[in-house]
């Protein structure tokens, strides 16, 4: 975006004045997810530099707040960190808690998710497929419906599933998938479906046919062609669907509030806890972890991204 | 090698030869029929695909959304449980005045919901659409248990007077039926009076319109500040050099991969009276000491940070299609002489509507159901419709009238649903 040697001195004031405004909104996007970084080193218990963190005093830092995530919920949090305190801190420190449910429960949630929107992404690609458009406006919808609209009709769902078999006739009582395991990686797999189904399109666009039908021409069977031929080319497109996948399972609340039981409180659970009761510096510690890793996240997709556009032969434009 | 593996192979080869009669495959069969049947195949193949995750989302979220609409306007806590009265009211006009009969079968209800324990449900259902009587169904539930004594009038009014009240019985009217346009007629500020016409509710009550119109008013406003915000970042990154916009790329898609929840802790530590902005604008003499501004817990908040979340869904659809626009035009109005502002004017800015329309529908449609960040820097001036959804999931406990809002707000939502794929088409939506 260089300047036009023909430009008038207005011309270039708006130039100048134009990269200023732009640095700021940069500033505007990027400052307040840096600027909690240093704040969570903070002695104190307070949400702003301390005298000592501007003279870079290193009385002013401390890393007490990541420790209190360490022991929060623990029985003995101030004993000798021998092996007994590390199975108490596994057992017990409801951050190490919450981060093992975000975990398991992305995991499934994200593999069930990537399975089947692959699979229909597949699908919706051929272009014999039947109702395209309305299908595809169907499976996006969990992306686009309100998430308290999702969470609210999953509450009355979840509470008892087989209300629906009412229906039709059926006995209505099969127990609950309401604060259970199940049920939130079933609602998660859900709301990531749409970004799995997505990633993986827009990669299929991309695709050659004629591989295919090269392939088979060489004798090679459906299934050959399938895991030989068109995987290896789409698997980016899959893995950065399961990120975006297990990134929306990671980051969900509302749904985890109104269906999950006090056993599967997550990461974002125990931080809206954490920010409507008092707001504590520890919560900055979580959300400086959960920063660098969108960080490794964005750099993975961004390298996937980068080898699918190499393996597919396509420069960037 | 004759026996191919596509039907259009064979045909290739048969229709080589010049026959007579219609077109024929390989093994025979008329060309039409063969074509059909193997796209027909396709068809079916295509579709088995798509069907497990179809049957998927129907079942975790079509039908718990149908289910939660059914809740909006199908109530039967009143009528399954009050069998008796549910049926003199179906017998009688509306506006007659409760007989000795209708007292009887009232008695016999309550005694009866009283025995099951449902009379709570009973309550709650009557308290909806008039606040205060839960407890006048309790309270004469304990009573009744014991048995009564006709007449009934006297003896229910005894317990309590106010069973005497015309308005109670109209509302009762109303709930014995379990299909009831009530909840919606509630979520627009209206309801039904003693005579069965639809009225406005007292003025200190009118709450749901007041927060749909602010609900709307507020996304406008944000979509039009990530527009100004948005259109120079995308415009920037689409006419810098490749290597340079990728690195500038990094900020916009940084924010997009961060926990919702960690921006918005974020602007709660930067906008609070102890917080880092305050402290600049005290360091830099802007205000002074005392006179710390309250940016957080209130609308301002509510603006800022969903602006600041949704800014990334209007950069990107604007910088795929600044992308594609082509310099040249621009020089050419240029060099016929069009200054600067009207190239951008005339040219450039129309060729980028495709992308601003795409991103501002997005920003919008995700505005209007925004819940967890209002919940959380809002206070009681930055709370959206979503909000009182939730509260009337949580605390209420009013559920038809949460489903109520709800589908009103999804009305809205699947209305500029529809307009984006008509516009823009789900199939071109991209993520970063």
């Amino acid at each position: 975006m260089a300047l036009p040697n023909y430009a008038s001195p207005a011309e270039r004031i708006w130039h100048w004045s134009y990269l200023l405004i732009c640095t700021l909104i940069f500033i505007f996007l990027i400052a307040p997810i840096l600027v909690i970084i240093p704040l969570s080193f903070n002695a104190e218990p307070y949400f702003t530099f301390t005298e000592k963190m501007r003279s870079f005093d290193p009385d002013g830092y401390s890393m007490r707040w990541y420790d209190s995530l360490l022991t929060f919920g623990m029985q003995a949090p101030d004993g000798p960190r021998n092996a007994g305190w590390w199975a108490d801190a596994w057992a017990n420190a409801k951050w190490i808690n919450a981060a093992k449910n975000s975990i398991i429960i992305g995991f499934f949630s994200t593999i069930l998710a990537t399975f089947l929107g692959t699979l229909a992404a597949l699908g919706l690609s051929r272009p014999e497929m039947p109702f395209r458009r309305a299908i595809m406006a169907i499976l996006i919808s969990p992306m686009i419906v309100p998430l308290i609209i999702t969470a609210t009709g999953m509450f009355f769902f979840y509470s008892n599933p087989c209300s629906v078999l009412g229906w039709v006739g059926l006995p209505t009582n099969c127990g609950r998938l309401a604060g259970t395991y199940l049920g939130v990686i079933l609602a998660h797999a859900t709301l990531g479906i749409p970004f799995v189904i997505i990633t993986v399109t827009a990669t299929l666009v991309g695709f050659d046919q004629s591989l295919n039908r090269a392939a088979a021409s060489l004798g090679a069977n459906p299934r050959t062609t399938f895991f030989r031929v068109t995987m290896p080319l789409i698997l980016p497109g899959v893995i950065s669907g399961a990120l975006f996948a297990f990134v929306t399972s990671f980051d969900e609340v509302v749904a985890v509030l109104f269906i999950a039981g006090p056993d599967q409180q997550t990461i974002p659970r125990q931080m809206w806890n954490g920010i409507r009761e008092q707001i504590s510096p520890a919560i900055l510690a979580v959300a400086t972890i959960l920063v660098i890793f969108s960080i490794a996240l964005l750099t993975t997709v961004e390298l996937l991204r980068r080898r699918s556009e190499r393996l597919r032969g396509v420069t960037p434009h | 090698m004759a026996q191919a593996l596509d039907p259009h192979a064979a045909i290739a080869t048969q229709a080589g030869g010049i026959d007579d009669g219609p077109l024929t495959t390989a093994d025979g069969q008329p060309l039409a029929r063969a074509l059909r049947r193997s796209q027909k195949r396709a068809k079916r193949r295509a579709f088995l695909l798509v069907l497990p995750l179809l049957a998927f989302i129907l079942l975790t979220f079509v039908v718990p959304i149908a289910q939660m609409l059914q809740r909006s306007f199908y109530n039967d806590g009143f009528s399954a449980n009050m069998p008796q009265v549910s049926a003199w009211f179906a017998d009688t006009e509306r506006g007659t005045d409760p007989d000795e009969a209708a007292w009887a079968a009232l008695a016999a209800d309550l005694t009866a919901a009283a025995e099951n324990r449902s009379i709570g449900v009973v309550g709650t259902r009557i308290n909806y659409d008039m606040a205060g009587t839960r407890s006048l169904f309790t309270s004469t539930g304990r009573k009744v248990r014991d048995g009564l004594e006709p007449p009934y009038q006297a003896a229910l009014t005894e317990i309590d007077a106010k069973w005497a009240d015309p308005v109670l019985w109209s509302t009762m009217r109303e709930a014995s039926s379990p299909v009831t346009t009530n909840f919606y007629l509630a979520s627009l500020d209206r309801k039904r009076d003693a005579e069965g016409s639809i009225t406005q509710v007292a003025e200190n009550q009118r709450v749901y319109i007041m927060l749909f119109l602010r609900t709307f008013g507020l996304s406008l406003l944000i979509t039009a500040l990530t527009f100004v915000l948005g259109f120079p970042i995308a415009h920037l990154l689409a006419t810098l050099p490749m290597r340079k916009s990728n690195l500038l790329m990094i900020l916009v898609l940084l924010p997009f991969w961060t926990s919702l929840l960690v921006r918005t802790t974020s602007w709660i530590v930067l906008l609070q009276q102890q917080g880092v902005v305050n402290d600049l604008l005290v360091w830099a003499n802007v205000i002074d000491a005392n006179g710390r501004l309250q940016m957080i817990y209130n609308r301002t908040g509510t603006i800022i940070a969903m602006t600041h979340i949704l800014l990334p869904f209007m950069i990107l659809p604007l910088y795929s299609v600044m992308r594609t626009i082509n310099p040249s035009y621009a020089r050419a109005a240029r060099s016929l002489g069009a200054t600067s502002w009207t190239t951008f004017r005339r040219i450039y800015f129309p060729q980028t509507l495709p992308g601003l329309g795409a991103g501002a529908l997005l920003v919008f449609i995700l505005a209007v159901g925004y819940y967890i960040t209002p919940a959380l820097v809002g206070g009681s001036s930055g709370q959206l419709i979503s909000n009182m959804i939730a509260m009337h999931m949580t605390d209420t406990l009013n559920w038809s009238m949460a489903a109520a809002l709800a589908a009103l707000l999804l009305a809205a939502v699947l209305l500029l649903y529809w307009c984006y794929d008509r516009m823009v088409g789900i199939d071109n939506l991209k993520l970063g």
